[in-house]
């Protein structure tokens, strides 16, 4: 599976104060695999939260199913911190991490 | 749609039954904080000690205990008062006695969740695992669980079925 190229930040200086600024580099949501989820369900909810077409939502949910797990998205820490509450009030199992 | 009268019993039993799971035993409300409870925030920071709540309710750093105890205490009663919002207006749908159902959009994403959280407490309370088909061939006529089982196979064949006609508008 393959996510969207997350891209290469570098930090600015900030002019006036001479000090750097590091942005918040990218996290990533992780859904886990389950075994009461349905497969058509957590096809639906990645399709319905995250404007997936119905193809890529397919091979996301295929990977969580035979691998365990599948990064669904990736953004700042706010950005996957709403997609893991989503994720949560859908009933899917989820958690974020630090994309290393 | 309408359902069987032992459908409709079932259905409403297990809707009431989760709904009092979500809320007998909350995320530690903050009730001395009308604005805390307004905008959702308990006092919860720990993953739930019923093992089907902590699944609802995981933690969401899988390495850092202590971001998952803030994200809990932003996120897990707000979460439980949705579902439970959604608890309710599936029991309201249902009604008291079987009658034809027709569903709003709102209604029917609110039985989907509904549905999918009380599939969730039961395959905990059942501990269903990958394949648990086979193991349910294998379990005597007179086993008590088999009935559970019975209520969970129908609630996973309703949640397809609504799965697949809210597909039709996305």
């Amino acid at each position: 599976m393959s996510v969207a190229p997350l891209e290469t930040v570098r930090p600015e200086e900030d002019v006036e104060t001479g000090s750097v600024v590091v942005p918040d580099k990218p996290w990533v949501t992780i859904v886990w695999n389950d075994p009461v989820n349905l497969m058509s369900y957590v096809t639906f909810v990645l399709m319905k939260h995250f404007g997936y077409p119905k193809e890529k939502a397919a091979v996301l949910m295929m990977q969580v199913h035979e691998e365990g797990k599948s990064v669904v998205s990736n953004g700042t820490r706010e950005e996957m911190e709403r997609d893991v509450e989503a994720m949560h009030g859908y009933g899917l199992w989820a958690t974020m991490s630090h994309d290393q | 749609m309408t359902f069987r009268r032992a459908e409709h019993a079932v259905l409403r039993q297990v809707l009431r039954e989760m709904l009092d799971l979500l809320t007998a035993d909350d995320a530690g409300e903050v009730d001395d904080d009308p604005l805390a409870r307004a905008v959702g925030i308990g006092t919860a920071t720990e993953v739930p000690d019923d093992p089907a709540l902590a699944r609802l309710f995981p933690d969401a750093y899988a390495d850092d205990a202590e971001a998952s105890a803030d994200f809990r205490r932003y996120t897990e009663q707000g979460l439980r008062q949705r579902k439970s919002a959604g608890l309710q207006s599936a029991l309201d749908s249902l009604g008291e006695e079987p009658h034809e159902i027709v569903l709003t959009q709102d209604q029917a994403y609110a039985w989907l969740g509904a549905l999918n959280d009380i599939r969730l407490v039961l395959g905990e309370r059942l501990d269903v695992t990958e394949g648990f088909e086979e193991v349910l061939d294998s379990l005597a006529e007179d086993e008590p669980r088999l009935a559970l089982y019975g209520i969970y196979e129908f609630m996973g064949w309703l949640q397809d079925t609504m799965v697949e006609a809210l597909s039709q508008d996305l």
